[in-house]
């Protein structure tokens, strides 16, 4: 089979480019890489998290005349190629931006399997890599391996420790028992979180009533909730993908699991689950989550406005304020200078949307792991290092 | 659980679930059984029509039901076009079966890219879903979705139509016909044709009522249509590729062994347990459960 990749370069800069007078001082555009899976199981996530991030910020960029840089102005052209969700495309993508394309810089890959896929090429050709859609516990030996691999999302274990904690309040609290059902789908994220979870669930004094996985992809879930629901739970956690987190969540609201504190990973923080239970997403526990400010309520609308993406409440504000960071350190080198950029990053402290960014360890400092569906936002109810958490509430239903 | 409830939970869950699955593969099975064609690219058909669906309930708030009056004939019209533009000359040019099997199979595959890009581009890669029917219906004390109900009566509705049309009107007849051996239907006069053309627009047609159906309880992406393409290969192999009866069976078969090792042994292992029996088959009878020896 062929090769299929998609090459996009931005209309604006065919534009400008296009026109006979070019101003003085208006170098190439910058190319920037851009991959991840445009097809493939991983692309439904990938296009509300990972692509409209940079189509916004190149846009940004180019309406205000591009990067200030040492040799003038220069504005910014994306070149997106599709891994098609495989490791192997996503390498042959990232070598392809490196040597043939000579992009000035490459955004990283979206997914941590991808990410540590691709992080060999990365260093080999100098670039940043300033992982987002990627958690994983080893961190630390990666950054020690790779000067140039930063992580801003967080390690599974936080994502776990998090949430469990959240629960051990409320049973600390006396607002629920210490009955807690947990299931996981058997995929890698899945998995890590599960075997993170167990443990932490005993030393919280949990009992952990039901505990089971299910294949990737299984949409058909009434046996998982209905033996969840036999098992008589206070609380109910699930280690869940996109779609599985749907299906859970509609099959919960069918038999009517009402656990006072209901939880599930990836996607509960998607505007397409909000979108999907109306009043019954309330209270609904799930991965990420964020503070309300003007500014991302801004975001969120331009980011609509640029991409017609609707933005989730746990990756897009994160990425978009990593591309502040990413910028201001290149406008600080004041070139594409490679491990110039790499050094800036490591040399200070960041303003950005969500807030100081600080990634001196090649890892950010704080970040939001758990958040809750109250009213039309995804609010961060706890995290790693934040303040201004909003308090958990309890379900009362699924009405 | 109480045994008896366990069964029971077994039997309907694992019925609903088959019903599932026959809207997956009927039309496939027409494809493959009558027209010959080995279509990877029915998953993306069944996910258009989805997309459809859900672009026409969260438009109009009109029940997805009403869509099928659109997508329905669409679809129809659409795998015509695809078969007599695109796979026509496939078949023309085909010295045998097996030529065609690899031709087919490879230029559907690329048509699968096209419908992929297509839906890409009108829709974009995002989750989409929507709420419909989502509430419980009681039977027996035990909760099951209403719109998975619905889902299994339209199925079992399209089952029995397809069942009565081929079986007692003279338009099935051709079509068992050519199924059973083409250029024999060939001699006494059927236009084996128009007949492959008709079958291969009915199971898209099919296929997309199922996408319409299944949509009113699953998340769907631009990308999820492999997915259903596959299982409709497994179940529609597992039934015996000439006959709508085996796919049918082979469905309920699938969706009770599934709910079976879910609520009995672990739900981890309704995927072993699905191709544990697509092996057994495989291995006890070749041919499928309908299939005839050749």
């Amino acid at each position: 089979m062929d090769r299929r990749t998609f090459v996009k370069g931005t209309a604006v800069i065919a534009g400008v480019s296009s026109l006979p007078r070019v101003s003085f001082g208006q170098a190439a555009p910058a190319k920037i890489g851009v991959v991840g899976p445009k097809t493939g199981p991983l692309a439904g996530g990938a296009a509300v998290t990972h692509f409209p991030n940079f189509k916004l910020w190149a846009k940004e960029i180019n309406d205000r005349g591009g990067l200030k840089l040492k040799g003038g102005q220069r504005k910014i052209e994306l070149i997106e190629y599709d891994d098609r969700t495989q490791p192997g495309e996503c390498i042959k993508a990232v070598e392809r931006l490196a040597t043939v394309d000579k992009a000035d810089f490459i955004m990283a890959p979206y997914a941590t399997g991808f990410n540590l896929a691709a992080a060999p090429i990365f260093d080999k050709y100098k670039y940043p890599q300033v992982a987002q859609a990627a958690v994983t516990d080893k961190m630390d030996e990666l950054t020690k391996k790779y000067s140039g691999l930063f992580f801003v999302q967080g390690s599974t274990s936080a994502y776990a420790t998090t949430a469990i904690n959240v629960l051990k309040k409320l049973k600390d609290e006396g607002k629920i028992g210490n009955k807690v059902a947990v299931v996981n789908v058997a995929d890698t994220f899945g998995i890590e979180l599960a075997n993170a979870g167990r443990p932490l669930f005993k030393t919280a004094g949990f009992d952990i009533v039901y505990d089971t996985s299910y294949p990737l992809g299984t949409q058909d879930l009434a046996p998982v909730i209905k033996a969840a629901k036999a098992a008589n739970p206070d609380a109910f956690v699930a280690w869940s993908y996109p779609p599985d987190t749907f299906g859970l969540a509609e099959q919960a609201k069918i038999e009517g699991l009402n656990v006072k504190a209901y939880y599930s990973a990836v996607a509960t923080a998607f505007p397409a689950f909000k979108a999907k239970f109306g009043a019954a997403a309330e209270n609904v526990l799930g991965a990420g989550g964020v503070k309300d400010t003007p500014e991302l309520r801004k975001f969120y609308k331009d980011l609509k406005d640029a991409t017609n993406v609707d933005g989730d409440y746990w990756g897009n504000p994160v990425y978009y304020s990593m591309l502040q960071m990413i910028e201001q350190a290149i406008v600080d080198v004041g070139s594409f200078d490679l491990p110039a950029i790499t050094k800036q990053l490591k040399a200070k402290t960041y303003k950005t949307l969500i807030g100081d960014m600080d990634v001196r360890t090649q890892k950010l400092t704080w970040l939001w792991t758990v958040g809750q569906w109250q009213g039309d936002l995804f609010h961060g109810v706890a995290g790693v290092g934040v303040s201004g958490a909003k308090p958990v509430q309890l379900k009362t239903g699924w009405a | 659980m109480q045994p008896g409830a366990a069964v029971m939970d077994i039997l309907i869950i694992g019925l609903l679930l088959g019903g599932t699955y026959a809207l997956m593969a009927m039309g496939l099975q027409l494809q493959y059984g009558v027209a010959r064609i080995m279509n990877l690219a029915n998953g993306e058909i069944l996910v258009a029509a989805a997309f459809g669906t859900f672009w026409f309930f969260t438009a109009t708030k009109v029940s997805p039901f009403v869509s099928l009056i659109g997508i329905v004939p669409l679809a129809f019209a659409l795998n015509w076009a695809v078969y007599r533009v695109l796979i026509l000359p496939l078949v023309r040019r085909a010295k045998n079966q097996g030529q065609l099997d690899v031709d087919s199979i490879l230029a559907t595959f690329g048509i699968s890219f096209i419908f992929i890009g297509i839906l890409l581009h009108v829709f974009g890669g995002d989750y989409l879903s929507y709420s419909y029917l989502a509430r419980p219906y009681v039977i027996f004390g035990e909760n099951y979705g209403l719109n998975r109900i619905a889902a299994f009566l339209g199925s079992a509705a399209i089952c029995i139509g397809l069942y009565v049309w081929l079986h007692r009107t003279r338009a099935g007849l051709t079509l068992r016909a050519v199924a059973v051996n083409p250029s024999a239907a060939g001699l006494v006069s059927i236009d084996v044709e128009r007949v492959s053309a008709l079958a291969f627009a009915l199971g898209g047609a099919v296929t997309a009522a199922g996408g319409t159906l299944l949509s009113m309880f699953l998340t769907f992406d631009a990308s999820l249509g492999v997915l259903f393409t596959l299982k409709a290969l497994v179940i529609v192999i597992m039934g015996g590729v000439s006959e709508i009866r085996g796919a049918i069976i082979a469905s309920f078969i699938l969706g009770l062994a599934e709910t079976a090792v879910a609520i009995l042994v672990d739900p981890g292992l309704t995927l072993a347990a699905a191709y544990v029996l697509f092996l057994a088959i495989l291995l006890l009878r070749p041919e499928g459960l309908f299939g005839r020896r050749v």
